[in-house]
């Protein structure tokens, strides 16, 4: 294994680059100008978390690569991203409830990742936290609205939602670079987060009108690299073409 | 759109250029006090299906580049405006009353700006 905390950034990096990635895809395409926008900042504010965080890991990693070279030059395989944030953006309401789900789990961790014993992480997680506070009630109040609108908002809604709730299991998974995160006090135990992921998704399912899902299966296999959807492959094809293309090209 | 799932919208929800869907939300006006402003000024106009949303909106589409500290929005259907019709009657007569403009003293330096 490599460096736990070079791979714990790079997992903290994926999510949110993957994330962003497949946020901006709706950029001028949007249903309506004020959620195209509001997407678009949520995208710009994902992709600026990456260059925090992949900054750092490349330079833990001690080898001269920045968060460009982390972004641009690495394979599918390399990408420790959770499977949630690959998943198709399918129609918004599938986009509204994958995003949720993200926020809510994002929140969470980085309020616990602001007490980190790493100063720089400690750092990161409070500039991002002002950024994902806003991201979170914005996709609550949409969940909402849209769970507890219209039949055909309702329906488009519970289907996203029972397609998408397989993935959060990944989300709260523990694994070696966990243990060794929270044994040095950098970051929290993510089973430890669940309880209050799922008050607060219980919550607002309610009053989204909205039902949740029996089972507790997991998809796994993003977080470590093992095994992602088919869909992370098209992603970074598109995202990283020009650098693959014409390596080092500035504007 | 790279990925094999990417879904797009039905062409068929569009509406014909310059008329507004059927299924548009009310329009609200937005007004925004900046960082070094005294009061909220208009900037423009949103749609939204509420005030709480059209305030988030507000936050999105107008303060992107830090302008703001202070959002106000109001729904345009309430807004009562005067008739563009009526200019005559209700302005021109203020433009020979030259004496209504406080123009004749000498403000001292000190003061600043009023």
């Amino acid at each position: 294994m490599s460096d736990p905390l070079f791979e714990f950034l790079c997992r903290m990096g994926d999510n949110t680059l993957v994330l962003g990635h497949r946020v901006s895809e709706w950029c001028g395409v949007a249903p309506v100008l004020e959620e195209d926008i509001a997407l678009a900042n949520t995208a710009l504010d994902l992709i600026g978390q990456t260059t925090l965080w992949l900054n750092l890991a490349g330079e833990v990693e001690g080898k001269g690569r920045d968060a460009d070279a982390l972004a641009f030059r690495r394979d599918v395989w390399d990408f420790h991203n959770v499977l949630l944030v690959e998943q198709p953006n399918g129609d918004f309401g599938q986009t509204i409830m994958r995003q949720f789900l993200f926020d809510a789990w994002h929140r969470g961790y980085l309020t616990a990742l602001t007490g980190s014993s790493h100063t720089q992480v400690a750092a990161i997680a409070e500039k991002s936290l002002k950024e994902v506070t806003y991201h979170l009630e914005r996709t609550t109040d949409t969940v909402i609205g849209l769970g507890d609108g219209t039949e055909e908002s309702h329906k488009r809604m519970q289907s996203a939602l029972d397609r998408l709730y397989p993935y959060i299991g990944e989300m709260f998974f523990k694994d070696a670079v966990d243990e060794a995160m929270i044994s040095e006090g950098i970051a929290p135990d993510p089973t430890s987060l669940r309880a209050a992921f799922d008050s607060l998704l219980d919550e607002v399912l309610a009053k989204a009108t909205l039902t949740r899902p029996d089972g507790t299966f997991a998809h796994k296999g993003g977080k470590s690299g093992q095994r992602h959807s088919e869909h992370l492959g098209h992603i970074l094809a598109q995202m990283q073409w020009l650098q693959r293309a014409y390596p080092d090209a500035t504007w | 759109m790279s990925s094999p799932e990417s879904g797009s919208y039905d062409a068929t929800e569009a509406a014909p250029h310059g008329k507004p869907r059927a299924t548009e939300w009310p329009l609200w006006e937005v007004f925004i006090r900046g960082q070094h402003g005294l009061s909220h000024r208009h900037v423009g106009s949103l749609h939204a299906a509420d005030a709480e949303s059209a305030i988030k909106n507000a936050r999105d589409v107008y303060t992107r580049r830090n302008e703001g500290l202070s959002i106000w929005v109001v729904e345009a259907s309430a807004i009562a405006a005067s008739s563009p019709e009526e200019k005559g009657p209700l302005y021109e007569p203020s433009n020979d009353k030259v004496y209504r403009h406080p123009t004749f003293f000498d403000i001292p330096d000190e003061v600043g700006a009023m």
